[in-house]
């Protein structure tokens, strides 16, 4: 938990610095129209900074405690976030409502190992509500790609 | 302030649509409450891009009955699966579970519905009353007392918070900096973009809110590896009505717990202090102290009472101010600026129907909301028999649809898993994210009214103190800044040891 404190602080610490970089650059002084577009951001960084080292300056004198994910906690937390990456990134080619069906299929087939009738209508019930409610309901567009296209829409 | 104010908005909430809508919210919300990985914030963040088209006040209609809904949610999940839905349900928990553990699921529901009720209605009766002169007040308020009450907006969060305030403060910072990304709308400049297109829009709140809070509890709900292995509880008439029967004996736990609720709940983060705190009197005056944590009604009455109570509170600053006191009602606020109005006190003066639409439906909300949970919990709680497998993917899928349907860019489903995994990383780590949003939604009228006060007082920072509202506000926020360090100082002092906040598991 100390390690992962130490390198958040510091991520936070040195994102911190770049902001206040860029503000300054904007400038941090007096414009026409009042205080410069990096006054705000400015100071805040530098807010930042300095409480980004306070928090360094704790952790580093308190003792190490539990590991930040324990050794159990690691594999759950892949097997969410590496499918939902996979889910956008299938998302650019294919559209939302097929990469979604692909994704819960995936998901329930792999993790849940469900039966294959119920992968089924979940995966395909599921794009489809959310194709008419969306779509034609609602009308919030989607991203779409060429099922939808060949399906007139 | 007028009755007939408050007639106009029934008749605008008692409308036919709006009652349905107002029930469907509730229905909504009790769902988005039950689920893991969906709160009443994220909720509220997905459902307001569909509400673009509607009218504002059934729009508002529909959102704050979702978070009534979602409260209620809290309760479920909280008593019959020990998982509490929000921070402020973890006292619920205490005595709620062992009740239903012992078989008494159904009295601990009622008792929890029912005083979430009672605590709801009692926090509306004085925004009622209340709102309409904070309003008034708040339409002599200049930039220079906006930004004062912004910044003891803030200040709450670092001196009442209970976390490290050096991470609260971060946490304030960086929604701060994410907010100032993007086009600067006073000199036109683009601020931290560093030449990439898609940073000049910045960063969309909404997005946040369904990455941080959604994506984020996924990961976390993963991690610990939650079963929901619940306990069955059966509601019937008469168990309500027997449970009722009991309810007068309780009536100073009542009263304190939505005194308690409301004055924490109108500052920022105030919900699950205040729950914890009502718990916390109703042992201390209690005559069997030695029975609370082993399935005591009272300790279930007195967190829902406070928390509900602080819930409805949230919404006060938000109307009459323009300034949310919690994510959702930040959410909410952002709804505002979408459809049109412009929050802030001239609500009340440019938008009666809208704002006492508002009021009133959080009277036929609340009385929609505890009828359908008493009716429908068995269905309510079979949500969460739903294996994983299925919810998780939907879940996800849901949140990509809310933060796509934003701008209709596909950056902003990436901007969403991005901050799903700094949400899991914070939480982990204790930085606050309740700020962090706050932060974000505030930060263009936060900057602007301090721009706009500097340029008042030709760049010196005394115009903060020199004016008498403002100064007071100020002073008061300063002296909350320094809680953190005053705090621990004061009880050595009086040779009390540190007082240990209790716990909040994520």
């Amino acid at each position: 938990m100390r390690k992962a404190d130490l390198v958040t602080a510091i991520v936070l610490l040195i994102l911190a610095a770049v902001v206040v970089w860029d503000s300054y650059e904007l400038g941090i002084g007096w414009g026409p129209g009042g205080p410069g577009s990096g006054f705000f951001p400015f100071w805040m960084g530098l807010i930042m900074i300095g409480c980004c080292l306070g928090i360094i300056g704790q952790a580093r004198r308190r003792p190490d405690g539990k590991p930040f994910i324990p050794r159990k906690g690691i594999a759950p937390v892949l097997k969410v976030l590496v499918p939902a990456v996979g889910f956008v990134v299938l998302m650019q080619f294919v559209g939302l409502y097929v990469s979604a069906a692909v994704y819960l299929a995936v998901y329930m087939r792999w993790i849940g190992r469900h039966s294959w009738s119920t992968v089924a209508g979940v995966a395909l019930g599921f794009a489809v509500i959310a194709f008419f409610v969306f779509e034609t309901w609602f009308l919030v567009p989607m991203p779409k790609g060429p099922v939808e296209s060949w399906l007139g829409y | 302030m007028g009755f007939e104010n408050l007639l106009l908005g029934f008749e605008v909430a008692l409308h036919p649509f709006n009652l349905l809508i107002a029930a469907a919210g509730i229905l909504l919300g009790v769902i988005v409450g039950v689920l893991p990985g969906l709160g009443g914030a994220n909720g509220v963040a997905i459902l307001l891009p569909l509400t673009f088209s509607m009218e504002p006040t059934s729009a508002i209609i529909l959102l704050s009955c979702l978070y009534w809904g979602a409260l209620f949610g809290g309760a479920i999940t909280s008593i019959l699966f020990n998982i509490p839905g929000e921070p402020w349900s973890v006292a619920t928990t205490f005595d709620g579970h062992p009740m239903a553990r012992n078989g008494q699921g159904g009295q601990a529901l009622t008792a929890a519905f029912s005083s979430s009720f009672i605590g709801a209605f009692a926090a509306v009766v004085v925004i009622t009353f209340f709102a309409p002169l904070l309003a008034d007040l708040a339409l002599k308020f200049g930039p220079a007392e906006f930004f004062a009450i912004q910044f003891l907006t803030f200040s709450a969060f670092v001196g009442l918070g209970g976390g490290s305030p050096l991470k609260t403060l971060v946490a304030i910072m960086i929604g701060f900096i994410l907010g100032s990304v993007g086009l600067d709308m006073v000199t036109g400049r683009l601020r931290l973009t560093f030449g990439f297109t898609d940073l000049m829009k910045g960063f969309d709140f909404i997005v946040a809110v369904i990455g941080l809070f959604g994506i984020g509890e996924i990961l976390l709900t993963m991690e610990e590896g939650l079963s929901f292995r619940g306990t069955i509880a059966k509601i019937s008439p008469t168990v309500v009505w027997q449970t009722w029967k009991t309810f007068p004996r309780y009536a100073r736990t009542f009263a304190r717990g939505a005194f308690i609720g409301f004055w924490m709940g109108f500052k920022p983060g105030g919900a699950t202090p205040a729950s914890f705190m009502s718990y916390a009197f109703a042992k201390r005056f209690s005559k069997h102290p030695e029975r609370f944590g082993k399935g005591e009604i009272e300790g279930v009455i007195a967190p829902e009472t406070a928390a509900h109570a602080a819930g409805t509170a949230a919404l006060l600053p938000m109307i009459t101010l323009g300034i949310p006191g919690s994510p959702t009602a930040a959410v909410m606020l952002g709804g505002l600026i979408i459809w049109g109005l412009q929050p802030g006190p001239m609500l009340f003066v440019d938008q009666p129907q809208f704002v006492w639409g508002l009021i009133a439906s959080m009277y036929t909300g609340n009385v929609i909301g505890v009828l359908m949970v008493l009716a429908f919990v068995p269905f309510f709680a079979s949500i969460l028999m739903i294996p994983f497998a299925i919810l998780t993917p939907l879940i996800v899928s849901i949140c990509a649809i809310g933060a796509y349907s934003v701008h209709n860019s596909m950056i902003d489903i990436w901007f969403m898993l991005g901050f799903g995994v700094v949400g899991y990383v914070f939480k982990k780590l204790d930085y606050p994210l309740a700020p962090l949003v706050l932060a974000l939604v505030l930060g263009d009228m936060a900057e602007a009214a301090l721009r706009q006060s500097l340029i008042m007082s030709g760049g010196s920072l005394a115009i903060f103190f020199t004016r008498p509202i403002s100064g007071a506000i100020m002073w008061f926020a300063l002296f909350l800044f320094a809680m953190p360090v005053i705090g621990p100082w004061w009880r050595k002092l009086r040779g009390k040891p540190a007082a240990s906040l209790p716990s909040v598991p994520h």
